[in-house]
């Protein structure tokens, strides 16, 4: 194949322009040649015998002349076994085998194989002469506690006859599975392995579904008012110091999920560190492995190249998408997806296109509705259901909410959970704001009696607004106890402890039997002479209820400290 | 072979534009003529007009000032002969010792790799209580000092340079007054600290262009020292002239602005300096404190703002102190756990109680009676502020931990802190 090749002749930052005299295509890979090194980079814009370059390293040392190869391929991922508990940059480099060859810093022009040099079990479920279609499973091999299915690749159109195919046995995962042909005679050999352009959506799938079945994350603001549903979306706006990320972390631990795939888009590198030093060490409660065999991490954090970043988001996608194709219900948790809209402003910026709100770029909006949408339950073509959730934090500017990005991103999600500085700095964590928030979704509890326990808190929340003009005086004892009601729902319910090894991670059914012992407190009459008994009442049912709330399900006192707490209140309850 | 050019074409603010071929994004040319030589560094190609940013500004350039392109990105020298010196923002001597041209490593190089990073683990003690003991810094931190114009965040920066437990400190300074650089030095040199200071300063008379290369001077170098073994802080001040001074380089070039006028690419600038804070797991560290002033007042400022969003936690510095309430170590969980077994609870306890201070302050200006509880408040809060919250108090951590003690027990009963029985028994002092 001849390879296709142009020059450069315009340097702008992180934007190369390259004369070139043959026909490319948008949005394909190109390599700038700067002395021996190879710089990965997409072309973004085609004018007349000119293509827009945007570059995925940094642009020091390349001069006008530089030679630039031309791939024919759009930017794509591999697909294959070996993907999970790999932590990629957004690129699909994988960062422990980059250090290994290049020690402790990047280094540019470096690109290495995704996905491991391995010899895998393979158990072939089809046979010679099957007829199969694109996305359709050749044979599965064990990765982890999953069954990765080895599938047709999905770019393959119409019918395809298995013109062999390999017996069950160890097999390395490039080498050949099976051979197969169409009725036009076109022949293909496969391996495990196969690539997929990041920015296109797969779609190979009998239908989309709706998103019904709450996905839990264990956090109980989320599950009982907030929810998510499996193969919904929602996003998490807050100011710094809100804990963003803290939520995302526990969200990846906890979630009710097969698989979870983090992109740290732009954020700092420490979190990461965090992830990548602990997830080993945790045990899944439901497969009994460690965390990490179901996490894949994919890290371009702030300093890495920022064109990488705009990669690094769809790269996350377009696995999710994969496992999802295999049955599985996949989580994948993006922070921050301002960092991703602001590596797309500084492109737009450097080919000087008209800016929009705040400079960010027209089609902003388009992108992150193009991006959420690739979150759904499907049903496969084989009438499996699964499903890829999609969950992004925010980092608006000030801490505003009344900005692009954000407001962007509330036009196409299902849920939203805003953070506020006013809860953070009083430290009730979670710090999501519970009456500013909204989901779509359906929880584990019935909308009824959450609504019923919502209207309490919002009456409680204007009763304080007052009582901060008219004083405890001019409250009256009625709206005194609403008040009280409001700020036990905060303090027992909606928030969390995520230090404490009981609190951190509460499991639905727990949440329901809390629930309704908290929602009988709440609809509860009561007999009290005045404000003072109501203060102490509450106190005490605040203190025996968060002992309850911190003690193990299978620990013995466990019924004791719920009887105890069932005692304070029902003792004053009006008969 | 280095050919010379010798017609400029444009010069616009601090950026000329020569036609060249064969030059290289990012390479440093010397631009000499009648008024003096100074460097610049190619900042855009555009087939082969080249345009460079001229470090000491364009004033006096003519256009018939010769051109030399050196082949190579700005350099900075690596050696040991770096400490007691002064630079300026392009590297050459402040002070009156000479150029040093030996083993010249290149500036704002890639990033580490973030699976090479590790849990940061040890703590920089800084003789600052409101530092060691309730924002703990950690090697491998960085932290801004969030600041109104006006507070003495140069003195404190000094104080920390000639106190923090490091090997070495790297000053860069920019938008300096004359007046600070002066006395940067000479408090430094006083303290004897110099020996093991590296300075790069520039001055708000110097070039713009100039201060925009401070920071990653500073850090290259400091980056070096860490990769060979050394302790090493980094202190940068001021951060939000650094930004000014890219907002008005973005502007020059036309560059559509995001936010009152600061580049679309803020965050990601200042992240990649910040971001070179990193402990080495077989060599040293690099930890930057980083003074940012907060115009207005305003921490939504662009500046604050996206740097609150980089940095693990930040330092406000108010009336003279740092704040006890919006200052924030993200990272001193890692540490304070394993200092002394009271230093976490007694953290707690003398923040509520001190918050519970200012709720009775509050409570006195309106005019409330003030009960027995208030008055031990009010006394614990003065003597809080006067021996802890102090800027001028330098005390070791252990005693600052034992001063807490001691103002707890001259103002309240033992039950009366909300600290644990055991802790109580084994460090409330005995009269």
């Amino acid at each position: 194949m001849a390879n296709k090749t142009g020059h450069v002749v315009s340097v702008n930052g992180n934007m190369v322009n390259v004369e070139f005299d043959t026909s490319i295509t948008k949005n394909e890979v190109a390599y700038i040649i700067v002395g021996g090194t190879r710089l990965k980079s997409e072309v973004i814009r085609i004018n007349g015998n000119v293509a827009s370059l945007q570059v995925y390293e940094m642009t020091t040392g390349v001069a006008v002349g530089d030679e630039v190869e031309f791939t024919g391929e759009l930017l794509s991922v591999e697909l294959g076994p070996g993907l999970l508990s790999q932590i990629y940059d957004g690129l699909q480099n994988p960062l422990p085998e980059l250090a290994q060859q290049c020690g402790y810093f990047l280094q540019r022009g470096v690109y290495l194989d995704a996905i491991p040099d391995k010899d895998w079990d393979f158990t072939a479920i089809k046979k010679e002469g099957d007829t199969v279609e694109a996305g359709d499973t050749l044979g599965t091999v064990p990765e982890g506690a999953f069954t990765h299915h080895i599938m047709v690749p999905f770019n393959l159109e119409g019918q395809w006859r298995i013109e062999k195919i390999v017996p069950s046995g160890t097999y390395n995962v490039h080498s050949e599975i099976a051979v197969i042909s169409n009725e036009k005679g076109e022949k293909k050999s496969l391996s495990m392995i196969f690539d997929w352009p990041v920015k296109k959506a797969i779609k190979c799938y009998q239908e989309r579904l709706m998103p019904d079945e709450p996905m839990v994350t264990k956090i109980r603001i989320i599950d009982t008012f907030l929810p998510v549903a499996k193969g919904g979306t929602y996003c998490t706006p807050g100011p710094f110091g809100a804990g963003k990320t803290v939520l995302q972390h526990l969200t990846s631990r906890n979630a009710e999920v097969d698989i979870v795939i983090i992109a740290a888009c732009g954020e700092r590198a420490g979190e990461v560190v965090e992830v990548l030093k602990e997830f080993p060490e945790l045990i899944d409660p439901k497969t009994g492995r460690s965390l990490m065999e179901r996490t894949i991490i994919i890290c371009n954090t702030s300093s890495m190249p920022v064109a990488a970043r705009e990669a690094s988001v769809y790269t996350a996608a377009t696995l999710a998408e994969y496992y999802r194709n295999m049955g599985l219900n996949v989580l994948l948790l993006a922070d921050s997806t301002s960092r991703w809209a602001q590596a797309m402003r500084e492109m737009s910026g450097r080919l000087e296109e008209i800016p929009g709100e705040e400079a960010f770029p027209a089609y902003l909006e388009s992108r992150i509705s193009e991006f959420y949408e690739r979150a759904g339950k499907v049903r496969l073509k084989d009438g499996t259901v699964a499903s890829v959730t999609i969950g992004g934090t925010v980092s608006p500017a000030g801490g505003n909410f009344e900005e692009p990005v954000t407001q962007a991103t509330l036009k196409v999600v299902g849920a939203f959970h805003g953070l506020s500085r006013e809860r953070s700095d009083a430290r009730k964590y979670p710090a999501i704001d519970p009456l500013d928030s909204w989901s779509k979704y359906s929880g584990i509890i019935d909308k009824n009696r959450v609504n019923r326990a919502y209207s309490i808190l919002s009456r409680g929340n204007e009763v304080s607004q007052m009582m901060k003009v008219v004083g405890e005086e001019g409250t009256s004892l009625e709206d005194y106890i609403i008040y009280q009601k409001g700020e036990l729902l905060d303090a027992v319910y909606l928030q969390q402890n995520s230090f404490d090894p009981v609190d951190f991670a509460v499991i639905p059914e727990r949440q329901k039997e809390t629930f309704d012992v908290l929602y009988d407190i709440l609809t509860s009459d009561y007999t009290m002479e005045s404000k003072a008994d109501v203060r102490v009442f509450f106190n005490a049912v605040r203190q025996a209820f968060l002992d309850w709330n911190g003690i193990a399900l299978d620990d013995e006192k466990y019924q004791q400290y719920k009887t105890r707490l069932v005692d304070t209140y029902k003792e004053k309850v009006r008969a | 072979m280095q050919k010379v050019y010798t017609k400029i074409e444009s010069i616009v603010g601090n950026v000329i534009t020569v036609r060249a071929t064969g030059v290289k994004n990012s390479d440093l040319a010397e631009v000499s003529g009648a008024n003096g030589k100074s460097y610049a560094n190619v900042i855009k190609l555009d087939r082969d007009l080249v345009s460079l940013q001229v470090f000491s500004g364009t004033q006096g350039i003519s256009t018939g000032d010769s051109v030399r392109f050196l082949g190579h990105p700005l350099r900075v020298s690596y050696t040991d002969a770096l400490l007691g010196r002064v630079f300026d923002g392009s590297g050459k001597p402040r002070d009156n010792g000479p150029d040093l041209n030996e083993n010249m490593i290149e500036i704002a190089g890639s990033s580490v790799n973030p699976s090479k990073r590790i849990i940061p683990r040890k703590m920089v003690r800084t003789g600052i209580p409101m530092i060691d003991m309730f924002n703990t810094l950690v090697e491998s931190q960085k932290l801004p000092i969030f600041s109104v114009s006006g507070e003495p965040y140069n003195q404190l920066l000094a104080r920390i340079a000639m106190q923090a437990e490091v090997d070495l400190i790297v000053l860069g300074g920019m938008g300096l007054k004359y007046d600070d650089y002066l006395f940067f030095r000479n408090t430094l040199e006083k303290s004897g600290a110099m020996s093991r200071t590296i300075m790069f300063i520039h001055t708000a008379s110097d070039p713009t262009v100039e201060c925009t290369l401070v920071p990653d001077l500073a850090l290259a170098v400091a980056e070096r020292f860490a990769l060979d073994g050394k302790r090493v802080l980094c202190l940068l001040t001021d951060m939000t002239n650094y930004c000014d001074a890219q907002k008005e380089m973005a502007i020059t070039m036309d560059q559509v602005p995001s936010n009152r006028g600061y580049p679309g690419d803020l965050y990601s600038t200042l992240a990649s300096r910040y971001e070179k804070a990193v402990d080495f797991d077989d060599a040293g560290s690099l930890t930057i404190l980083a003074v940012t002033t907060m115009p207005g007042d305003d921490v939504t400022h662009p500046v604050p703002d996206n740097t609150g969003y980089i940095t693990e936690g930040q330092f406000y510095l108010k009336n003279g102190h740092i704040e006890p309430f919006g200052s924030l170590s993200r990272l001193k969980q890692q540490v304070n756990g394993k200092t002394r077994d009271d230093h976490r609870a007694l953290m707690d306890a003398m923040i509520k109680l001190y918050a519970a201070y200012n709720d009775t302050l509050e409570k006195k200006s309106m005019g409330f009676m003030m009960t027995d509880w208030d008055d031990k408040l009010l006394k614990y809060g003065q003597r809080f502020e006067h021996e802890l919250m102090d800027l001028s108090v330098n005390i070791p951590l252990e005693s600052a931990l034992d001063l807490g003690w001691k103002i707890l027990a001259s103002c309240f009963d033992r039950n009366e802190t909300g600290l644990k029985t055991d802790l109580i028994e084994r460090y409330w002092p005995q009269e």
